[in-house]
Parts: C-alpha cells; structure tokens; sequence
C-alpha cells in the first residue's frame, strides 16, 4: 500500500508488507503500527497469513518466504531498525534483546535436555554481561515472578517435569526475562486446556506490563481479543480486512468478514432443544493462495458482494476514528450480521 | 439405510437410552469417577462440564465401555454392559461412537477419505461391495462434503472438512449415542457454527443422543439440553 508514510512515534510501524512463499504471494499489503505499550490482536482463520506475519514482525520469516514492504522497530533516539532487508546477524541482534516470541507450542520451544532455568539463565548471558550466578538468580526470579511455586527448585527441574500450564509459563518467562520492546505471542494458549488459557493470557499480561512491553497477539478466538487487546487487526487471505479500537470493531465491525465471524459466536443463550436454532455461518472457504479470484479475496464468500466487489480490489479507508476498513460497502453491513449470515440450508 | 444387524434390544417404551449409575473409575489409589448417575434420552444432548481432571473423560470412556468401570452400571438401550464380556459387547459398540477433539488425528493420515468412512463397516464385518460405496457417498454427502473429498486424504481438507468426515465415520454404523469429545474446540468461529449446525440437524433427523464434553460455555448454552457440572469426580450440579 502507498499509503501513510511510517509513523515515527510507533514502536513498530508496517508498511506494505508483503511475503510470497515460494513464489505463491500470500500475505499482500499489510500497514500497521504499534504503539509501546499497546497490544494489538491479529485475527483471522485458519491459513489467513497471521502466523508467516508474526514471524515477518521478527525477522524471522521461514525458509522459501521472500519478504517485501517494511517494518520497522523505532530505536529509543528517533532513528529506527528495518527488519525488511536488514542481513540475517542485524535481525538477530534484535531478537531476544528488543522483541521475543512467546510460542503456541512451549514443549518444542525448550530444549528437553537443559533444566528450564539453564535454558532461561543463558537467554539472560546471551543479551548482558553478567555472571553464571547472576544469570541464575534472574533465572529464578522470572520463574517467581509467572507464578512458579518453588522457583529455585522448579529451575533445576527439566520440561518434561512441568505441566502443560507451567511450560507456558516459563515460555513467557523466558520471553519477557531480557525486557524486550515487543512481544510476539503467537496463540500463545491454543495448545493448553482451556480452563489455563486465561490464566495464562493474565500471566502474560502481568509480565507485559511489568517490562512495559507492546503486545502482538496473534489468535482466532474473538473472546481473547475483546478481553486483552487494545486494537484488532483483522485478516483474511493474507489481506488486512479491518483494524481498529478492538472494542469498536468487535460492537461495530464494518468489514462482512468481521461481521460474518462474529455473528458465527453461539449467542450465550440456550440454542432451542439441542441448538437446533442454527448458528450463522460464512458460506464456502478460504480460498487458496494461488487461486486468489480477482477483486475483493472474500468476495466469493460475502452476501454483499457485488460487481465492483468481484473485480477491484478494495483498498483500505476510514471507518471513523482510528478505525479502516477494505471494503466497497462497509455501509451495507447490519448490526447484528445475523440475518446475513444465516444458512439458507443445512 | 440398510436394516441394523443388530437384535432389538429388549428395553421398555420409558426407558432412558443411557442410564449410568454410580459410576466409579478408579487409577491406583486415586479415585477419578467417584459414583456418577445421570440418564440421557434419545434425541437429547447432555453436556459434561468441569475443569480438566474433574473425570468428565474418565467417565465417558467407562460409558464406551473403552475403559471398564471399577464399580456401578452403564445400562445403554436396556442392557447393562458392565456385565457383558468383551465378545458380548462387540454388537453393541457400533450403537455408541465418539468423535474426537482433533479431527485430524482421529483420522488415519494413510487412508483416503472414503475408506476411513467405510472401515468401521469393513471391521464389523458388515461392508457389502454392492451397497457399501453408496453408503459412503450418501454419508459425505450429508456432512456436508463433496465426493470429489472422499478421494482425498486427511492433510488435503482443512480441520472442519476432517471433522465433518469424522462425524460421517461416526455415522456409518447407524449409533443411537455419539460421545462427543470437544468435537469444536480446535475449529474457527464460522467453521465451528457450520459443524455444531450440522450436527443439530443429525440429531433432529436421525434421533442421536449425544454426550458433549466442551469448554467453551458458549456452546454449552447454545447447544446441550442439560448440562451436569462434575469436581473431583463428582457431579456437583445437574
């Protein structure tokens, strides 16, 4: 996108990025910025792109991904890193000491044959010059400080002895010991149970604010992003559909994709005998990165849809304070999408 | 359909398809399922809710039968199944299958769509070249899939496609009871909608009772009938 130049007091501002994987272009266009401090959501289903721009944010971007556009993560003194382009040594410099990832899955993400506060103790010597003792102790300090009971023990102890709970913990431990700027979780809880999903989304949470760290929350559930983010970025094939105040987005989406995803939430009240009052849905799927239809990528899929829709691709535009939307007509959609999305048949 | 080749089952006209009583399932010295009761009727959904651990999985896998109780009945269409052998219950346990949290690990990664569907009736001995591949067609086309699906193989569909084509397996051996085990939980939102719909419509017009372990409330609201809350093995509520 040509559109908005860098914004210089974002902690991170992405313009224009792109990301082929080989030679498939999959994310297209994306422009966002990222205030200190704030946590932006990035929504969207399965295979939308969220995951391969998380790892972009990084600099981190798989083998075969080709990565164009820019982002860049402003350094304290007005100037800036740009991780587009910036050789492999530069984006790894920043990594671990001015961003971290908290992972989905903690169990890969620690080496099974290190005790975990090793493992912590030497992403502390890695970024600081401090003794093995010093390493240790803030090892062990960050475990207390996730809510390991025991820490100094618990330091000693292997992941295979942690529960699924504690693991994503000392993940976010380890994600947040060196006081990065920017924090990538990449559905940091879809792995656990759900009944320690918000406890760890609290922890993290906690650990943000406590290191005054920005936020980007890649996830799909809408219920996360109401209760943890300050904006929302919604994608859909690799495109930015709508962003936003995340509460204006979730009460008033004005993207039909957005709508359609929130009208699919059950409703919270009985359903008739055995839900037999039907859920709306969106009609048909993703479609595949090589077979994007020309025009709007959703168009396929959207009620509203329209000749302009099937052919143009829709560029972003204001949808009122602070909120953009890519759509032709973001003055169609209903509050709520129910009646729009409802299955004609089952 | 075919006719079942099952015996009718000698059960009176009131009698609850599922009817479990004092249920106990016990791991060594820990008591998982401590005397659980509740009843299911055809056509209904019962939602087991709890915190993981409380035994709401423990207790559906003695109800399968896949695990056997320590204690207590599991009369299912008028049969206690506790007391049969292994041998004596192999008829019965097409009546009752489970559909799984991962749609993609519940499906062999090596065999093509259509003869996932189709192995349950092949191991029950009961597939017939003549009807059996019309079967199928018919079931992936009531889930909701093409035909053109069933040639393909698990990793080619996406997770509500796999799910979809779970429930179609689940549905080849004519069960009155689906044991549904966070059947949604690794689904996206409109995706979830689209399997929770489908399996709504399963209900009303084939008469399923349906066991439904889920985490999200939402859900549970949306979906079950009646919900029994469980803690440490018991049922605290319900």
């Amino acid at each position: 996108m040509t559109a908005a130049p860098p914004d210089t007091d974002a902690l991170l501002s992405v313009r224009g990025l792109g990301i082929s994987l080989h030679e498939v272009p999959v994310v297209n266009g994306l422009t966002f910025d990222v205030h200190a401090r704030e946590v932006l959501a990035v929504v969207g289903e399965s295979g939308a792109g969220k995951s391969l721009t998380a790892r972009a944010l990084l600099g981190a971007a798989p083998r075969g991904a080709r990565v164009t556009g820019s982002v860049r993560l402003r350094r304290p003194p007005g100037s800036y890193d740009e991780l587009v382009g910036a050789p492999a040594a530069a984006r790894t410099a920043l990594h671990g000491r001015r961003t971290a990832l908290v992972p989905q899955d903690a169990l890969s993400a620690l080496s099974p044959v290190h005790p975990v506060g090793d493992q912590l103790a030497a992403a502390v010597r890695s970024v600081a010059r401090v003794s093995r003792t010093e390493a240790r102790a803030r090892a062990v300090a960050a475990l207390d400080r996730v809510g390991i009971a025991d820490a100094a023990r618990k330091a000693r102890a292997y992941p295979h002895e942690y529960s699924g709970g504690m693991r994503q913990r000392a993940v976010i431990a380890m994600a947040t010991i060196n006081e990065p700027d920017l924090l990538i979780a990449d559905e940091p809880t879809t792995a656990l149970d759900p009944d320690l999903q918000e406890q760890v989304l609290r922890v993290l949470g906690e650990q943000r604010e406590a290191v005054g760290a920005a936020l980007v929350l890649v996830t799909h559930d809408l219920g996360t992003v109401r209760d943890h983010a300050d904006r929302v970025l919604v994608m859909y094939a690799g495109r930015q559909v709508e962003q936003g105040p995340a509460r204006r987005v979730l009460d008033r989406p004005a993207a039909p994709y957005t709508a359609g995803l929130l009208a699919s939430l059950p409703p919270g009240e009985p359903g008739g005998r055995g839900g037999r009052r039907r859920l709306p849905t969106i009609p048909g799927a993703p479609p595949a990165f090589d077979r994007l239809p020309p025009g709007c990528a959703f168009a396929p899929r959207c009620p509203l849809a329209d000749d302009r829709c099937r052919r143009e691709e829709p560029r972003p535009r204001t949808a009122g304070d602070g909120h953009e939307v890519s759509c032709h007509r973001p003055e169609d959609v209903p509050h709520p999408a129910t009646e729009l999305f409802l299955e004609r048949s089952v | 359909m075919s006719t079942p080749v099952i015996p009718a089952p000698r059960r009176a006209a009131d009698d609850p398809l599922l009817d479990v009583r004092d249920l106990v399932v016990r791991y060594g010295p820990v008591t998982a399922v401590d005397r659980v009761s509740f009843t299911l009727e055809a056509g209904e959904t019962l939602a087991l809710n709890g915190p993981s651990g409380c035994g709401k999985s423990s207790t559906v896998s003695a109800v399968l039968q896949l695990r056997r109780p320590d204690a207590g009945e599991v009369r299912f269409e008028g049969r206690e199944l506790t007391a049969l052998t292994e041998r004596e219950l192999r008829p019965l346990r097409p009546r009752m299958q489970p559909v799984f949290q991962d749609p993609y690990g519940s499906l062999s990664p090596r065999h093509r769509i259509r003869d996932a569907v189709a192995e349950p009736l092949r191991v029950q001995g009961r597939w017939d070249d003549a009807n059996g591949p019309a079967r199928v067609a018919e079931l992936l086309d009531r889930v909701g899939l093409d035909p053109a699906h069933g040639d393909r193989f698990p990793h080619e569909l996406s997770g509500g496609q796999c799910q979809r084509a779970g429930i179609a397996r689940a549905l080849v051996s004519e069960p009155r009871l689906l044991v549904l085990d966070e059947p949604v939980s690794a689904l996206d939102p409109s995706v979830r909608a689209g399997v929770l719909n489908l399996l709504a419509g399963l209900q009303e017009e084939l008469g399923l009772a349906y066991l439904f372990i889920c985490h999200d409330q939402a859900v549970v609201r949306h979906f079950a009938d009646r919900t029994i809350d469980m803690r440490n093995g018991r049922i605290v509520r319900g």
